[in-house]
């Protein structure tokens, strides 16, 4: 493996080494070997363009050789590959499968955190003053006047309109121009310093030349070291995942089936946050969620499902998709019930309340997994849930999930990239560190209706974990907002400027 | 590796908008990213669509004045100069703009340039006078339909009939400044923004 590696860097850093691309470099590597007059580059690397021999004289020569190193090469690859999965397998799978951890991943963290350190004082130092970067990220851009409708329309006259009235109205509209509470929500965070990865270098400077080497090593380490390893081990999850709960499905039900569907579960899910270089911390595990209950928690990408499944097993409740998503459902609903809903049925509140309803009502089965913002945020706040996770009944248990954007930015947008981009970026990231909060279940009380509850779920998950509580609705991210909203303000501005007279008894 | 913000604006029309509107070299890179942010076709313009979408201003029952106020030829599109042209006319007056006398061009943010961009949300149809429907139309955007006809109209009559002085039967812009002569507006029509 040692020689795999020494062989990579070579060639990437004798050519144009700031592009990320591994295979670029020594795709180069192998026009200026062939430049040079040297009849063949390393074998080894795969995906090379053969050399194409200079002249007739030397074709005949030139092929033997050719096999004769093709050989060579394909035997030293083959080598190198057992070596590789050997590796893999003992210090990676088999420990997810007990469950063990050996502390490889805890030192890289330790790397990782120095690095980042020395990279914030050295970008720190270099910037110079009027620049300060603390202000673009952590600080708006305005200071916004959150002073209500009575206040703002100056209350000292008899109510009644006034020209002057259309001034608040226009302050409040270019202060949202200017910043608002909402589309930040659907778009990544910004970091306060930067973390050595080009897609976050929004704001920074070159600073020195060190600080571009570091950058440049980064972008070696974790295009051709980490991001081969990561695709290997979420290659060997899935498939573990397919192959394991089919076959955990072939067998009766029994107290077995459900262990063996366990082990199965969480190892997959152990090897595929290991490909993702996760580390999680989870909090007060003695809240952790029952059968019979719901989880709620708040969203920020697929992986969420991921972390908390490594931890315990969940009924999942979701559409039914195509493709790999749609094999790994099948799959996994062979071992243990989850709730998979076609696309048609979803749109049925009562069914699918009914379905649910059932599930948490045998409390043999695993508690259900909901995310009832209903779509990704970025992991500053939280957005509205909606009430219909709370109608059904039953004991939710609420979980805070927090990422540390500083080692890899965990949110998806949709819009801007598809799964597949999405997850590559997840590999290439430095690693994915996040919290996990288990709280206390709450039921809904007395006279408390399902909207209150799910307020009050939400409250107590934006408080645990640190994020802006939005009345806002996630659905905001596609489509329009109510009419009602701009309804409400209407009605309060009227009863101002009429005061106790009367207004239309128009139906809201 | 370079500030991508700033970089995307040319050194020579950064110094012409900072001359223009008054805003520092960080509010303006800060703007943009906020302008190219709102773009989400990265058109390097914005649309009628593009303002709507941010929530806060779509309930604002004032929202499709405010915006028509960024398109004011009537065309589609409002590239980054127009933005932070109307942006500027909120930046607060300092003292030491106050002191300046009426030594070249206007600032964008002069009490008679925040007052005028006031004038226009009601002026609908441009021709510099605020007449009676417009007035009615304006209320109406801002009371929904919680006030019947007449009291609207008998709030813009009393309206008219304090602030006209030609008895023309409309507000015009001088009559509209006169109303708020010993009104500090200032602080109204200013909005905070952080160094």
């Amino acid at each position: 493996m040692k020689e795999r590696l020494g062989r990579v860097e070579h060639s990437g850093r004798g050519t144009e080494a700031n592009r990320g691309e591994c295979r670029e470099a020594a795709a180069a590597a192998a026009l200026t070997f062939r430049g040079l007059g040297l009849r063949s580059a390393p074998a080894a690397l795969p995906g090379l363009p053969g050399d194409r021999a200079t002249s007739r004289s030397d074709l005949h020569r030139g092929s033997l050789e050719r096999v004769r190193r093709a050989m060579d090469g394909a035997d030293l690859a083959g080598k190198i590959l057992s070596t590789w999965l050997t590796l893999v397998l003992g210090l990676i799978l088999l420990p997810s499968a007990f469950g063990v951890s050996l502390g490889i991943s805890e030192i890289y963290m330790k790397i990782l955190v120095k690095t980042l350190e020395w990279a914030t004082i050295r970008i720190e130092k270099g910037t110079p003053k009027e620049s300060v970067l603390k202000n673009s990220a952590s600080v708006g851009i305005i200071q916004r006047d959150e002073s209500p409708m009575e206040k703002g329309l100056s209350g000292l006259r008899g109510r009644d309109f006034e020209l002057s009235d259309v001034f608040y109205f226009s302050k409040k509209g270019l202060e949202a121009i200017v910043e608002d509470e909402v589309t930040q929500r659907f778009s990544s965070e910004e970091l306060v310093s930067w973390n050595l990865l080009t897609r976050t270098n929004i704001n920074f400077q070159y600073i020195s030349l060190r600080l571009t080497m570091v950058w440049v090593l980064g972008v070696l380490v974790r295009y051709c070291v980490l991001l081969p390893l990561r695709v290997t081990l979420a290659f060997i999850g899935i498939s573990l995942l397919v192959i394991g709960t089919t076959l955990v499905g072939q067998l009766p039900d029994s107290s077995l089936k459900n262990w063996l569907s366990e082990l199965v579960h969480l190892t997959c899910c152990r090897i595929c946050v290991r490909s993702l270089s996760g580390t999680i911390h989870y909090h007060n595990k003695q809240y952790r969620p029952q059968k019979g209950g719901i989880c709620v928690a708040n969203h920020t990408s697929p992986i969420d499902v991921l972390i908390l499944t490594t931890d315990g097993c969940y009924a999942m409740v979701g559409q039914v998709h195509g493709g790999l998503m749609g094999i790994i459902q099948r799959a996994m609903v062979k071992a243990c019930p989850h709730v998979w809903f076609e696309r048609s049925e979803m749109k049925d509140r009562h069914l699918v309340t009914k379905r649910l309803k059932e599930h948490i009502a045998d409390k043999k089965k695993l508690p259900i997994l909901i995310f009832p913002e209903g779509t990704c945020i970025n992991n500053t706040s939280v957005m509205m849930f909606k009430k219909g996770s709370f109608e059904i009944g039953g004991t939710i248990h609420p979980v805070a999930i927090k990422y540390n954007p500083q080692f890899g930015d965990a949110f998806w947008n949709s819009s801007k990239y598809n799964m597949v981009s999405y997850l590559l970026r997840m590999m290439t990231s430095w690693a994915i560190v996040c919290d996990v909060w288990y709280m206390p279940p709450m039921t809904r009380e007395e006279g408390e209706d399902a909207v209150q509850f799910a307020n009050r779920v939400k409250s107590a998950i934006a408080v645990q974990g640190g994020l802006t509580e939005l009345p806002w609705d996630g659905g905001l991210k596609r489509g329009k907002v109510k009419d009602t909203f701009k309804e409400e303000q209407q009605k309060n501005y009227s009863k101002m400027i009429v005061g106790n007279g009367s207004l239309n008894s128009e139906s809201d | 590796m370079g500030s991508q913000a700033s970089t995307l604006l040319r050194h020579e029309e950064l110094e012409e908008i900072k001359k223009e509107t008054g805003f520092s070299h960080s509010q303006i890179a800060r703007l943009y990213k906020r302008f190219t942010s709102l773009d989400v076709n990265g058109v390097g313009a914005l649309s009628r669509e593009d303002f709507l979408r941010i929530p806060e201003l779509a309930i604002n029952p004032l929202g499709d004045r405010i915006i028509s106020a960024f398109f004011p030829e009537g065309e589609d599109e409002a590239n980054f100069r127009v933005f932070i042209r109307i942006l500027a006319r909120f930046r607060p007056i300092s003292d030491k703009e106050k002191s300046k006398d009426a030594k070249g061009p206007e600032p964008l943010n002069s009490r008679s340039n925040k007052l005028r961009f006031a004038f226009q949300l009601y002026d609908l149809d441009k021709d510099d006078k605020i007449s009676r429907s417009e007035l009615i139309q304006v209320l109406r955007m801002m009371v929904g339909v919680n006030i019947s006809e007449e009291q609207l109209g008998v709030m813009a009559d009393r309206t008219i009939q304090e602030a006209d002085e030609d008895g023309d039967g409309a507000i015009s812009f001088t009559e509209f400044v006169k109303v708020f002569e010993k009104t500090g507006i200032e602080q109204k029509m200013s909005i905070q923004f952080l160094d």
